[in-house]
């Protein structure tokens, strides 16, 4: 099976690895996948608290290129963004946007779970209430 | 072109084992059951000369040949072939756990159809225990059928000693040889082997055709047909003869037995350079026993990186095998290396090396730098390897399984 062009370009280029800090109240951290299923993501996000827009986003991932190539792209996508318009990315516009074969749709949707999870954790420090949050078939 | 780090998987044909195979295709095309003239004399031949070629470098007659379309055929030949055969000596066939598919599946297969079989787990270096092995079998066993050497660890399994045993006990020995033959030598007669499988293809031969060694003598053992039809091959094996390939297969075991020893040795030296080498690495583990192992073969799990994400770093230069299956849908990681007991996590880790007789020093060289780097860059990316560094207890972690 060979990789899209855009796969391969996260993954020899990948966006935004690092990490913040998490012990600070504006930033939201989600941490996805299990090791015994080889794939685990961390993304975090920065809200900055005047605008309430995510000025920064980081990931590191364990997994395939798919894997470390939608958690990349999903950094991308959060920067600038509201916490709201970013619990709206879908993890088929990540799909989309990286011709992901149908055995390497679950890379998205942990992707999905993991910006998620970060605002969710974003939520709780804040004192907002944790959303429900539909589960996708992985 | 790229480095070919997958000689496990099949090998590349050696261009005198094509050379050898030329003249029958077009010229010589003869059908080899062809009795009565010389199109049919002339494969004829060809094909018992290639039978002696293959026969000596297991040191085994040539009569107890029977050319099939591969190890896979062979495999469900020996293990079908003999539980019908023998069906009225027993019932109860014992396997290991690290079997290939094609002895994994035919004992399933078995078992559908009313046949007992044990699967013995292996010790956490991919050996079989003997005492267990022998404490396996019963008034109704008929068959052990334990791999030579294994094709994902390069682990090679006490033969003798299994042989001793089912000789002991009046049972027959069957071995999947796929990996070792033309690798290791292979004695069917010290290593007292009653029916083994082997491929032409693994050892720099053409596809799509191995064989089945089937003892004639102390004991004569018998399998049943599988495919009905002119009673070729002693009757074990119908269907008219794939010559060329067999030639083909001929050649290339004459060209093992004579570069065996010096290839072994040049290889394994390679395999250790690159092992150590890659070994430097923090959290790099061996898979499987060392020293009992395959000269050319080396599986290594590099913790806290992912196979499949590992081998996309240098996919375009280098071609390996991964014991992570992200791309099937189980992603389930290798059953071998869960076998020897690691967890997913390091299953998913691995990567397999399988040298081969074009690898040259300059590729390991490349290779070594290449893997090395892979390693540290994804690892700088890898939230389990920073958790790592910061003494984190990724196991004490509650993870979502999905």
């Amino acid at each position: 099976m060979a990789y899209s062009d855009k796969v391969i370009d996260h993954y020899q280029n990948p966006k935004n690895v690092g990490t913040l800090d998490k012990s600070k109240n504006n930033v939201g951290t989600g941490l996805v996948g299990a090791p015994e299923c080889g794939d685990v993501m961390r993304l975090q996000i920065e809200v900055d608290e005047e605008s309430g827009l995510i000025k920064d986003a980081k990931f590191k991932t364990f997994g395939c290129g798919s894997a470390i190539a939608s958690s990349s792209l999903a950094t991308e996508w959060l920067k600038g963004k509201t916490v709201d318009q970013a619990l709206a990315i879908d993890n088929m516009d990540i799909v989309e946007e990286l011709n992901l074969p149908p055995v390497k749709i679950h890379c998205s949707v942990l992707a999905e779970d993991a910006i998620k999870a970060a605002i969710n954790d974003y939520r709780v420090k804040n004192g907002l209430p944790e959303l429900t949050l539909e589960q996708k078939p992985h | 072109m790229p480095i070919y780090l997958d000689n496990n998987a099949t090998t590349p044909m050696d261009p005198r084992v094509l050379e050898a195979m030329l003249p029958y295709f077009v010229e010589n095309f003869g059908n080899a059951a062809s009795r009565n003239h010389s199109f049919g004399w002339v494969a004829e031949e060809a094909v018992d000369y290639a039978r002696e070629q293959v026969a000596k470098l297991i040191n085994a007659d040539p009569k107890e040949i029977i050319f099939t379309s591969g190890a896979t055929e062979a495999d469900n030949l020996a293990i079908k072939g003999v539980y019908e055969m023998y069906a009225s000596k027993g019932n109860h066939i014992i396997t290991a756990t690290t079997e290939h598919k094609a002895v994994l599946d035919t004992c399933k297969h078995i078992e559908k159809t009313g046949g007992k079989v044990t699967y013995l787990e292996v010790k956490p270096d991919g050996l079989v225990d003997l005492a267990e092995l022998e404490a396996a079998i019963t008034p109704e066993t008929i068959l052990i059928a334990i791999m030579y050497g294994n094709n994902e660890i390069g682990v090679i399994q006490p033969v003798r000693e299994i042989s001793a045993i089912a000789r002991k006990h009046g049972v027959l020995f069957f071995t999947d040889a796929t990996q070792a033959v033309g690798k290791v030598p292979v004695d069917v007669q010290k290593d007292g082997i009653d029916l083994m499988a082997f491929s032409a293809h693994k050892m720099y031969g053409p596809k799509d055709v191995g064989a089945l060694y089937v003892r004639r003598k102390n004991p004569r053992v018998k399998v049943t047909a599988q495919m009905d039809g002119g009673g070729h091959e002693r009757g074990m094996r119908s269907g008219t003869l794939n010559v060329p390939g067999i030639v083909g297969f001929g050649k290339a075991c004459e060209l093992c037995m004579n570069e065996m020893e010096s290839e072994a040795k040049r290889l394994s030296i390679m395999r250790d350079r690159l092992e150590s080498a890659l070994m430097e690495l923090e959290e790099a583990y061996v898979n499987g026993n060392r020293e009992h192992r395959l000269p050319h073969t080396a599986n290594i799990s590099f913790k806290y990186v992912e196979g499949e994400g590992l081998m996309m770093g240098f996919n375009k230069d280098i071609a390996v095998s991964s014991g992570s299956a992200c791309t099937s849908a189980s992603l389930e990681p290798s059953y071998v290396l869960k076998a020897l007991g690691l967890g997913d996590d390091l299953a998913h880790s691995s990567l397999r090396f399988g040298l081969g007789r074009f690898t040259t020093d300059e590729q390991i060289d490349y290779t070594i730098n290449a893997v090395k780097n892979t390693v540290l860059k994804l690892r700088e990316m890898s939230p389990l390897w920073e958790m790592y560094k910061e003494g984190v207890d990724i196991d004490a972690i509650e993870w979502a399984h999905h």
